[in-house]
This record gives structure tokens, C-alpha cells and sequence, in this order.
């Protein structure tokens, strides 16, 4: 198969030295494996997520986007745009589709836009990293590239919430999307059936401001996997994956929980199937470790 | 009370729906509610808002202008869209909430010390500085947003964890010196500049 080519859209989570940095790291290796090149927007800017919204008002955010786009057209032309995390892909996509609707909007972006020396046309489509892999690839073409299988392990796949609304996986529902269940089943492991936290959020940026709030909410979300009988919980989101791992001790200290479970990204269990390091599959990232994946990665 | 705020008064009186209609994000499809409350239902936080979406869209109908703009509710939601999705009228739920959110605060009568409208300014602060976001820096002033005292007993309280993410390479003290930036810094706060201008000379007309 012919080497496929996006422009890409890494976030300010995924920078070296920043609390997503292991999911880029094994992003770029499950890449290589699958043969996809990812051009990086040069000078990309933070989309402003979901919480941008108190200092900037409509126009300042959709500018923002606009110019990842607008850089993303000048160097990458005619490349579709791909994020990997959940907030940039949902800020980016809301902002093409609302400029699309919105004539004067755009006028006003394109203004704003000037100031930088940028122009938008907003023809490309912005996708998740997902997407390119189950539409672009298949299942089956993923599952041809796995040299060891997670045999033995039992995964809860938790989608979130941005990944999976408003816009989320063509082809799946709001309330029970499968995906995340047939990657899991595809890298031969086994997916926690009815595991019911699922869609349910996790605080997102709350967690910081409403840490106990958030917390409690994270707990259903641990509970529902233990429940399950997962030995590991899997996400496409970077914030999910922060929240549901790092605040695990303060729950347990609250709650006289005694959680303990690692919490990787889809792209760490396809590294780690595809045969490579525990390093190349970013798991010296996880605070958790992930025994499992390091004694079968490890073989 | 602000200039802004008080024109915005005189100038739409005692039709508050207009006025959110003409100057909120996505103001224009308050009107559609239904009432059926399945944003309420759907919402993660919702047993802790004042006044959950459907209530707040009532209210805006009623003129509870104040009521509204002051509220803590809208600054509680965690952006997870699941009221959007089941919106029976497909009302744009959640960029309503960031959207009053929003105007509360360039009116001035947001309320100042809820901790999520503390946290989002930072967040946009952090980031319109250098186009990117410096999470050591976001971190820090989250921690000490409430004051000193109340900082250092955060910042001791959350430093098993932030050890955690400086180990596993996931955070990096240095960032503190300055950290990521966009290159064409200038460039890219002339373009928020203008969007900003553009977007003030909307809403005070």
C-alpha cells in the first residue's frame, strides 16, 4: 500500500515535555508501522479547547482554528488535517463548519487573519486520527500488522466525550460507539463488554478547577472497568487519559478505594502489538505502569 | 456596574431574549426550547448548577437578566456535549453556556470567584501569550489563583502527582523559563487582536 499523507495537527498536550507527549510518541511509531506520513502544520497554535471561552469570545477562537487551517492550506495543500487529540480535532472541525455557515464570520476571520499574513479557503477536511484509521485503513489492515497479540489481557475502552460528541465516528452512535472495542478486539485482546461508563465524562478542564466534583465523577468511571473485570482501561482522548490515571491515589484516599489501573491510549496497545519497545509504545509515559503491555512487549 | 453594561441595559430594556439573541454565541436558539429537560438529565455536573440549561432558557424568556448573567450554573459545564447530541430541537446547548458565560464576563457581572471562570481566563492568558500552552505555568497559576496561603497548601497537595508527571518525562520544570511558543509571535497576537476589535465593535453597536 502506498505511503498515505496527512498535514497534522499535534496540540499543545502533545509537545515535548507536556502531559500527552507519550500518546505523540506512540502515535508516531504505530505510524511508521502503518506506513502514514504526518506532515506537522509548521507554527501550529493552541485551539483554546473547551475552556478558552472566558477571555475569548467567538471571533478571537475561530481565529485561532482559522489559522492552523490556513497554515495547514499553505504548506500541506490539498492534505487532509489530522488531529490526535480530542478537543483540537472537535475546536478545528466546530470552527470550519461555523465559518461554512457563516458568511460574515468568515469575512471577519479572514480579516483577523490578514493581521498574520494568512488567508483561509476552509476546503480541507479535518479529521481524528481515529477516523483515518478505521475509514483509510479497515480493521483489517490494522490487524494485519500485529506480530504479538494482547492475548489475556481485558481492556474497558472509554471513548469520552469529544472523540464521540457532537461530531463523532461516522457510522457509530452517540450512546454505545464500538470502535474503541473492535481495536481492542483487533490487537487480540479482550474488550470489557456493557462496560457503562463508556460516554461519561470525566470533568475534563473541570478536573483542575473542580477537583472534587471531577473526582467523583472519574470514580464511576475506574468502578464501571473494575466492574467489568478490566485489567487496563484504554482512550482516545488526552484528557481522559490524564484525568482517569493521575488522580487515582487522591480518589482512593477520599473514597478508601484501592484503584490501581493503568489507563493507555489506543496508539500505546497498537505499538506494543506491532511488536515494538515499551519505550517506542510511550510507556515509560504511564504513571500507572502498564504491566501487561511491558511483559508482552518485554517477550 | 460597567459602561457596557449599563448601555446594554438601556438599550434592550426589558426584553432580555433580544439581547441574548443579538450578543450570545448562538444566542438565536434560546427561543426554541421546548422544555423538555433532557439537557438537565444529560448533563455530568448538573446536580450542582443553580439553574441546569433548560431552567437558564426559561429564565432568559422572563427577563431574569441578572439572574442569568450572574449565575454560577453555565460555568460549570465540562464541554461534553451531551446535550447537544440529545437536544430533541438540536439546540447548540453547550456553546449557549460558553456563550453567556462569555458575555457575563465582557459585561463584567460574572462571578468572580467561581473557580472554573478563574481557571478559563488563565487558560486563555497562557495561551494568547505564545500561542501555545505552557502547562507548568497554567498549573502553577491555577494553584495559587486563590491567594498564597491557599496556594502552597494546593501546590503541596497535588505534588505527588506532579512528580509523577515530571518522572515519566510528562511535565518539564524548565518550561518555566519560557517554554513553547508559536514563531511569528507577533503575527499571531496582531490576528486575536483584531478578532478581538472586530467582535467588540459587533456588540457595542
Amino acid at each position: 500500500m502506498a505511503t498515505k499523507e496527512y498535514s497534522f495537527y499535534p496540540g499543545c498536550s502533545s509537545q515535548e515535555g507536556a502531559s500527552s507527549s507519550n500518546y505523540l510518541k506512540s502515535v508516531n511509531t504505530m505510524c511508521e508501522v502503518l506506513d502514514i506520513k504526518l506532515n506537522t502544520i509548521p507554527d501550529w497554535n493552541c485551539c483554546s479547547a473547551s475552556i478558552g471561552y472566558c477571555g475569548g469570545g467567538e471571533l478571537p477562537r475561530l481565529a485561532l482554528s482559522a489559522r492552523n487551517i490556513a497554515l495547514s492550506e499553505q504548506h500541506n495543500a490539498g492534505q487532509d488535517i489530522v488531529a490526535t487529540c480530542a478537543a483540537c480535532w472537535l475546536a478545528t472541525k466546530e470552527t470550519q463548519e461555523r465559518l461554512e455557515m457563516d458568511g460574515d464570520l468568515m469575512a471577519e476571520t479572514n480579516q483577523a487573519l490578514s493581521e498574520a499574513g494568512l488567508t483561509l479557503k476552509n476546503e480541507n477536511k479535518i479529521r481524528h486520527m481515529v477516523e483515518v484509521l478505521i475509514e483509510d485503513l479497515g480493521y483489517d489492515e490494522l490487524g494485519k500488522h500485529v506480530t504479538k497479540p494482547l492475548e489475556g489481557i481485558k481492556i474497558a475502552g472509554y471513548v469520552g466525550c469529544q472523540t464521540n460528541r457532537p461530531f463523532g465516528i461516522e457510522g457509530e452512535s452517540f450512546e454505545n460507539p464500538k470502535y474503541l472495542d473492535k481495536f481492542i478486539e483487533t490487537m487480540g485482546a479482550e474488550p470489557v463488554e456493557k462496560y457503562d461508563k463508556k460516554v461519561s465524562c470525566c470533568g475534563g478542564a473541570l478536573a483542575f478547577s473542580e477537583p472534587e466534583k471531577s473526582q467523583a465523577l472519574i470514580k464511576d468511571i475506574i468502578e464501571a472497568a473494575y466492574d467489568g473485570g478490566a485489567d487496563m482501561i484504554v482512550t482516545p482522548c488526552p484528557v481522559c487519559q490524564m484525568n482517569v490515571e493521575v488522580y487515582q491515589d487522591k480518589i482512593n484516599a477520599k473514597y478508601g478505594t484501592k484503584f490501581s489501573i493503568p489507563v493507555t491510549y489506543y496508539s500505546t496497545l497498537m505499538s506494543v502489538a506491532y511488536g515494538k519497545s515499551g519505550k517506542e509504545a510511550g510507556l515509560d509515559g504511564q504513571i500507572i505502569p502498564a504491566k501487561k503491555l511491558e511483559d508482552i512487549a518485554g517477550k | 456596574m460597567s459602561d457596557t453594561n449599563t448601555s446594554m441595559v438601556e438599550k434592550y430594556r426589558n426584553n432580555f431574549l433580544k439581547e441574548v439573541e443579538a450578543n450570545v454565541e448562538e444566542g438565536e436558539w434560546v427561543k426554541m426550547c421546548m422544555q423538555c429537560g433532557v439537557c438537565s438529565g444529560s448533563c455530568p455536573l448538573g446536580p450542582h448548577w443553580d439553574h441546569p440549561p433548560q431552567e437558564l432558557f426559561m429564565m432568559i424568556r422572563a427577563g431574569k437578566r441578572d439572574e442569568v448573567l450572574e449565575s454560577t450554573s453555565m460555568w460549570m459545564c465540562t464541554s461534553c456535549y451531551n446535550c447537544i447530541v440529545r437536544c430533541p430541537r438540536e439546540l447548540p446547548i453547550t456553546h449557549i453556556m460558553h456563550g453567556l458565560a462569555h458575555y457575563a464576563t465582557r459585561l463584567g457581572i460574572e462571578p468572580k470567584n467561581q473557580p472554573t471562570r478563574k481557571f478559563a481566563q488563565l487558560f486563555w492568558d497562557n495561551l494568547a501569550r505564545n500561542g501555545r500552552v505552557n502547562e507548568l505555568k497554567l498549573g502553577i497559576s491555577l494553584y495559587f489563583m486563590n491567594g498564597i496561603v491557599e496556594g502552597i497548601k494546593t501546590a503541596l497537595g497535588m505534588a505527588g502527582i506532579g512528580m509523577g508527571m515530571v518522572k515519566t518525562k510528562r511535565m518539564n520544570p524548565m518550561e518555566i523559563l519560557g517554554g513553547h511558543t508559536v514563531k511569528d509571535k507577533k503575527g499571531f497576537q496582531a490576528m486575536i487582536k483584531k478578532a478581538q476589535e472586530l467582535e467588540a465593535a459587533r456588540v457595542d453597536n
